[in-house]
């Protein structure tokens, strides 16, 4: 066994009194396509700005590609990439402007215009590089923001919530994009409410209230609470017992 | 501190910078709006008093006292009354806002050497425009009383005079208001529009979301706080430049030093409160916030800095507020430089100060802004 890409142990962000996540742990192998799933506020979004840098835990360790997100957030930032849940990307810049401004932060230097090329095509990007990223449809929006995330080839990349919000058809192609990215070698970590898209990981936690409430390959999940169900009414069990 | 992603952040900075036409509209129009407003309407040399004459004496004399006092510029003839009380409702009505009360045995003291008493009654309820005036008939009444005590005793009355105070105007002679506030508009509106631009720029990336895709790059601090100032440089030398050619062509303010420095000597200006602009937007999360903490900067900046009123005057708390504002610097300099025409070796000091504030503000604010979401 390699060690995993991600680890993380009992890890705990609170503001103020309110645990946002509770003593989490999880581990990610590498090429992994990771789901971290759960319902509103139950602390996904949170859980991938402290694996991101963006925040610091209250307590609890992790570690991504190698570097400690606590001691070393700079070194996590050069090593990732991360789509946040609101479209983060220049409204008023296109798509090819917002392409070259993520090209010269991450310093791409002389492989810049093979890595632009690289993103548009991948990304299926190509038709609409002069527009503005503002007017693009979700679909389109979603696929330019991991163009520009995976920019600099990163080991790891962190998509929030990347297919909230967008048509059932965008959303398949956007997987299809994930698998092909898995496949190159690098590790998806993936967040979701939508239980459908369950069975698309390979290995998943389930939040709820900032708590881990499983962890494992769906079959996994499933043969734990009763495999007769389907993964989104063990999900929805869940989240009740919990209220 | 990297080539590369410095580009990349002033390049974007640039291109949404021109994208975005009311911020391009704010900075071309305010200035010369603000400018042509102040010019025209702060008149701290106000002339041409509507003024009442009461004349009693219908003389040659008194008519010639009525010229010598309009003469001045600082009262134009609207009427005569038939009674002092006349000529005080005049004033009290608002139709005129001085009057001259001459007394029936004017002409007739005047030539039997008796002094003649003359009353000029200027509205002071607005000091700053009534106190030209009041100066203006004391020096009239006092060049006659020269004049008339020569004339009596036939010598140079003035040689003989142990003291004679004359006061010039320098820099500005005819004492005209706009040249002496046109330059003060260069240094508010950088001031004031490259503060509130600084500030926006940030918060608003971080309201809109984009901050958070921002900060998990490899962008150091330093980056992304050039980035955000790097256009607003360029902002207010157009800005500057604007102003300067416009009050030269209208208001005929002069331009006697060394442009070359004012030039240079702007570059500390605009730098010192583009960091107080970054400092501001790293106070608040949200754009109203900030506008609210830069009320806090701008006020004093248009109150206490010698913008409108003369520090001199101030409460000795009102001028140490003032001495912690670049544009209370900056505007000694700007009028100094254009209206007495004097240059670096006179003004290195306050040239130094806005040096200290730029490097001050900027690492400041640079150490107060975080790449974390907290
Ligand atoms: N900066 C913050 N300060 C205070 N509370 C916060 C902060 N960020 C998040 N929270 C709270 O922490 C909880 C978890 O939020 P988080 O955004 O991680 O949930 P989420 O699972 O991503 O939800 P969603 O599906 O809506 O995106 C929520 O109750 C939220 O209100
Ligand atoms: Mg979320």
């Amino acid at each position: 066994m390699t060690t995993p890409v991600v680890q993380v142990a009992s890890l705990v962000k609170r503001f103020g009194d309110f645990a946002a996540v509770d003593d989490v742990s999880f581990d990610i192998e590498r090429g992994e396509i990771f789901g971290i799933l759960g319902p509103n506020g139950s602390g996904k979004t949170t859980t991938i700005r402290m694996l991101c840098g963006l925040m610091s835990p209250t307590s609890g360790t992790a570690t991504v590609a190698g570097a400690d997100i606590a001691r070393d957030p700079d070194r996590v930032k050069s090593r990732i990439g991360y789509m946040s849940q609101s479209f983060g990307l220049y409204r008023d810049l296109t798509v090819d402007e917002n392409l070259e401004f993520y090209a010269g932060v991450y310093e791409l230097g002389a492989r810049k215009t093979e890595r632009i090329a690289w993103g548009k095509r991948e990304m299926r990007l190509e038709e609409i590089g002069p527009r503005l990223a503002g007017v693009l449809s979700g679909g389109q929006r979603q696929r330019l923001a991991l163009a520009c995330a995976m920019m600099h080839a990163p080991e790891v990349v962190f998509l929030d919530e990347p297919t909230a919000g967008v048509d059932p058809a965008a959303r398949r192609l956007f997987w299809t994009i994930i698998r092909e990215r898995a496949a190159d070698g690098v590790t998806m970590i993936v967040t979701t409410h939508y239980m459908d898209e369950a069975e698309r990981f390979d290995r998943l936690v389930f939040l709820s209230r900032g708590r881990r409430m499983a962890l494992g390959t769906p079959a996994e999940v499933k043969a734990q609470f009763g495999s007769h169900l389907s993964l989104e009414d063990i999900f929805v069990q869940l989240q009740e017992k919990e209220s | 501190m990297n080539r590369e992603r410095l580009h990349a952040m002033v390049r974007k900075e640039f291109v949404q910078m021109f994208r975005d036409p009311a911020t391009l509209r704010l900075v071309l129009l305010v200035p010369l709006m603000q400018m042509l407003i102040f010019g025209y309407a702060i008149r701290t040399d106000v002339r041409n008093l509507p003024t009442v004459a009461f004349d009693q004496s219908r003389t040659q004399e008194s008519r010639e006292l009525v010229q010598r006092l309009t003469a001045t510029g600082n009262f134009v003839l609207r009427s005569h009354a038939e009674s002092y009380e006349d000529a005080i409702h005049e004033v009290d009505a608002g139709r005129a806002r001085a009057a001259f009360v001459i007394p029936e045995s004017y002409a007739r003291d005047l030539k039997r050497g008796r002094p003649a008493a003359v009353q000029v009654l200027v509205d002071a309820s607005d000091p700053s425009s009534s106190a030209s005036a009041i100066g203006a008939a004391q020096m009239v009444g006092q060049q006659l009383n020269v004049e008339i005590v020569q004339r009596r005793t036939g010598t140079d009355m003035a040689s003989r005079l142990p003291v004679d105070v004359r006061v010039r105007p320098l820099y500005n002679p005819s004492l005209r208001s706009a040249v002496f506030v046109v330059p003060g508009i260069i240094g508010m509106i950088l001031s004031n529009i490259l503060i509130l631009l600084t500030a926006m720029s940030l918060v608003r990336e971080r309201e809109t979301g984009t901050l958070e895709q921002l900060i998990v790059t490899p962008l150091a601090r330093s980056e992304i706080m050039l980035g955000k100032i790097a256009p607003y440089v360029l902002v207010g030398y157009v800005q500057m430049t604007t102003v300067l050619i416009a009050g030269h062509l209208i208001f005929a303010v002069p331009m006697r030093g060394p442009l070359l420095a004012l030039y240079a000597v702007t570059f500390l200006f605009i730098t010192a409160n583009l960091g107080m602009g970054l400092f501001i937007s790293t106070l608040g999360r949200t754009q109203a916030a900030v506008t609210q903490s830069a009320i806090f900067i701008l006020l004093p900046n248009v109150l206490l800095s010698g913008f409108m009123f003369p520090r001199e005057a101030m409460p000795p708390l009102a001028q140490a507020m003032g001495a912690l504002l670049p544009l209370t610097y900056y505007l000694q300099i700007v009028r100094g430089i254009l209206l007495k025409g004097v240059g670096m070796a006179e003004l290195w000091p306050q040239a130094l100060a806005l040096a200290f504030f730029a490097v001050a503000f900027f690492t400041f604010s640079t150490q107060r802004f975080h790449k974390t979401l907290e």
